[in-house]
């Protein structure tokens, strides 16, 4: 137990005591690693932001005679690809594209997965027979096949391929908030809620929402890296963002033949992904210990 | 019955829940839990029924059924000469004020997203009172049931022990200040010294608001000591009915006596050996045919097995469902039809 006080020790409870938001919180400032990987997502995020103003080059004007230059060449820092780009600006840059195509999903999926799960969970019979077997449909399809049959269809382009990763999420998300649902549905304080007169729309909003929004929460959190590396992977197979854009599947895609004349300027897109998930994923965790509820 | 108010606060009458078990792919129902099969009873202003019975006996759906928590299949439930199960859902919402549940699970019937006196509130703010009104008086009644507002009130359930949480369970149903209290099983969960405060808190707030409780639990010893008049029940069917002080000396159906025998004594006299009953109660997917306690039963005989006996009255107020006492077969097979004389309503 983190600052609450033993429940009997009546001598110890005098104080204010924490709200729940408050423990968590407080949970998380005693938490290195999601600190630092906390730290790490708002720099990639700002970095991102900000690349208009912080990028040293334009990151689509390249230059024919410095191609290819290693990590530390006078005047780019991180090298040029294989048109005489300059990497640093197009790592800024790629991250904004990055970043969009691995939020939007998972958040579309979000919204749009809980009020599903949720409906299907509450309503029961055929209503969440209908809903989760729809689901499940989608469901039998391995991610990146689902990804790659989607935008192969609907061809290459950024907003295709948010519709294309949005489709993939929101039966993942309906999943798991249909069976929170459920669960809490069975618990005896929704009885209580309805025993005392309160509507579907009360309890929905101040029984099953209140404790089912965490764990749906926390789950989309660890969707974001999945996100990622899926529309860099859309990408990189030429069905998602379309060239010249900079993002970081796309360029580890061209930077793919240069491999053998410099190996440390193609391998940085990929390093970039790494972090940004691993990242995503450290955040998750550490939010899925603070929240949880210890009795 | 001696009854001296005019008409019961509640009337019962054979109440009927099967919960299908459902199998297969089409999920059809492959064969009925009888948990409630046929329970008729009055709770009279002012008293407390006690119901008792074994684990899986259909006392929880009992009050469920009561509540309109669950819907049952057939019987009726008057509440003061009202039909609940007909009630439309306004009239329901309003009856709802007058009739609450305190829930056997102090730990997950609190919402652990809720402050202690939101949880209290909420009832209130359900039935259109302002948030800040519905604070003050939650906050009241959570000062009556014995935690400080000031020092409890914006705790967390997790926060509390199941005392503490049964004392907020209590607040939460007396908020709407109803007239029936439903309790089920309000102190099994706890320890022993919890439990008597926490009886004791029910025995203060039942004269101080002019409370009717119905109180299921499955230890008679808490049972007898609260109630006036005690119900036993047995696979979802009533067996005896009658005072508590009646049922103690004299309990009649061999099942009543059997629970009073299992009764764990202080006096070193009264140990026993083995136990008077044993072997858990049949399933009641498939219940005994004729008397359902006749596959545990010492004095079975061969008409037991044939048809369930219907209540019989041994003495004033005191019906007992046994062929031992004279009882004839209940009518068409079915459950005993009324342990009680037909409800004149008020």
């Amino acid at each position: 137990m983190a600052v609450a006080a033993l429940p009997n020790d009546t001598a110890a409870v005098a104080g204010a005591p924490a709200s729940y938001w408050r423990t968590v919180a407080w949970r998380l400032s005693r938490d290195p690693t999601t600190l630092v990987a906390g730290g790490l997502l708002v720099a990639i995020a700002l970095s991102a932001l900000l690349a208009p103003w912080i990028a040293p080059y334009d990151p689509n004007a390249g230059s024919i005679r410095l191609r290819l230059a290693p990590i530390g060449a006078a005047s780019h820092p991180l090298g040029t690809d294989e048109q005489g780009r300059d990497m640093l600006s197009r790592l800024l840059f790629g991250g904004r594209m990055t970043l969009v195509a691995g939020l939007t999903p998972v958040v579309v999926g979000f919204l749009l997965g809980t009020v599903l799960g949720v409906v299907a969970g509450y309503a029961g019979g055929l209503v969440n027979t209908v809903v989760m077997r729809t689901m499940d449909v989608f469901y039998a399809f391995p991610a990146v096949l689902l990804a790659i049959a989607i935008s192969g269809a609907l061809g290459p382009g950024l907003p295709n391929t948010l519709l294309a990763l949005s489709i993939v999420f929101v039966p993942r998300v309906v999943r798991v908030a249909e069976s929170a649902t459920v669960q809490v549905k069975g618990l005896e304080y929704v009885a209580a809620g309805r025993a005392s007169g309160a509507g579907v729309a009360q309890i929905l909003r101040y029984h099953l929402l209140a404790n089912v929004l965490g764990p749906v929460l926390v789950f989309s959190s660890t969707q974001v890296s999945l996100s990622i590396i899926l529309a860099a992977g859309l990408s990189f197979l030429g069905l998602g963002i379309t060239p010249p854009a900079a993002e970081w599947g796309l360029m580890l895609n061209t930077l793919r033949q240069s491999i053998y004349v410099n190996a440390w300027v193609p391998a940085l897109p990929g390093l970039a992904i790494f972090l940004t998930s691993m990242a995503f994923n450290l955040v998750s965790d550490g939010l899925r210990d603070a929240m949880e509820i210890r009795g | 019955m001696t009854a001296p108010s005019p008409g019961p606060v509640l009337a019962v009458r054979d109440l009927q829940k099967h919960f299908p078990l459902r199998a297969g792919v089409l999920q059809r129902a492959r064969a009925w839990v009888r948990a409630v099969d046929g329970v008729a009873f009055d709770v009279h202003a002012g008293e407390t029924l006690g119901i008792v019975g074994e684990s899986g006996c259909g006392k929880s759906t009992l009050a469920r059924l009561i509540l309109r928590l669950v819907e049952p299949d057939a019987g009726s439930v008057q509440f003061a000469g009202q039909d609940v199960l007909a009630a439309s859902p306004g009239t329901m919402k309003r009856l709802r004020r007058d009739m609450q549940l305190v829930f056997q699970d102090p730990y997950a019937s609190l919402n652990p997203r809720l402050t202690i006196e939101d949880a209290v509130a909420f009832s209130l703010i359900v039935h259109g009172v302002r948030r800040r009104a519905a604070r003050d008086s939650a906050r009241m009644l959570l000062g009556r049931v014995g935690l400080d507002p000031d020092l409890y009130g914006r705790r967390y359930p997790h926060e509390l022990s199941g005392g503490q949480r049964q004392r907020v369970n209590i607040a939460r149903a007396l908020v709407l200040d109803p007239r029936l209290l439903v309790l089920d099983e309000p102190v099994s969960a706890l320890d022993k010294s919890v439990q008597a405060q926490v009886i004791n808190l029910l025995q203060e707030l039942k004269t101080e608001r002019a409370l009717t409780y119905l109180f299921i639990s499955h230890d008679l010893n808490v049972i007898e000591y609260v109630s006036g008049r005690v119900l036993v029940m047995y696979l979802g069917q009533v067996v005896e009915s009658g005072t508590a002080d009646a049922l103690a000396e004299a309990p009649k159906h061999p099942y009543t006596q059997a629970l009073f025998a299992s009764a764990p004594s202080m006096d070193p006299e009264r140990r026993m050996a083995r136990p008077p009953i044993s072997g858990d109660p049949p399933n009641p997917i498939n219940p005994p045919s004729g008397c359902r306690f006749r596959t545990r039963c010492a004095s079975a005989m061969p008409e037991c097995a044939e048809a369930p006996p219907a209540l019989v009255s041994v003495a004033q107020g005191h019906d007992v469902a046994c062929y031992l006492y004279g009882g004839s077969p209940a009518a068409g097979g079915s459950p005993p039809r009324s342990a009680v004389p037909a409800a004149t309503t008020a």
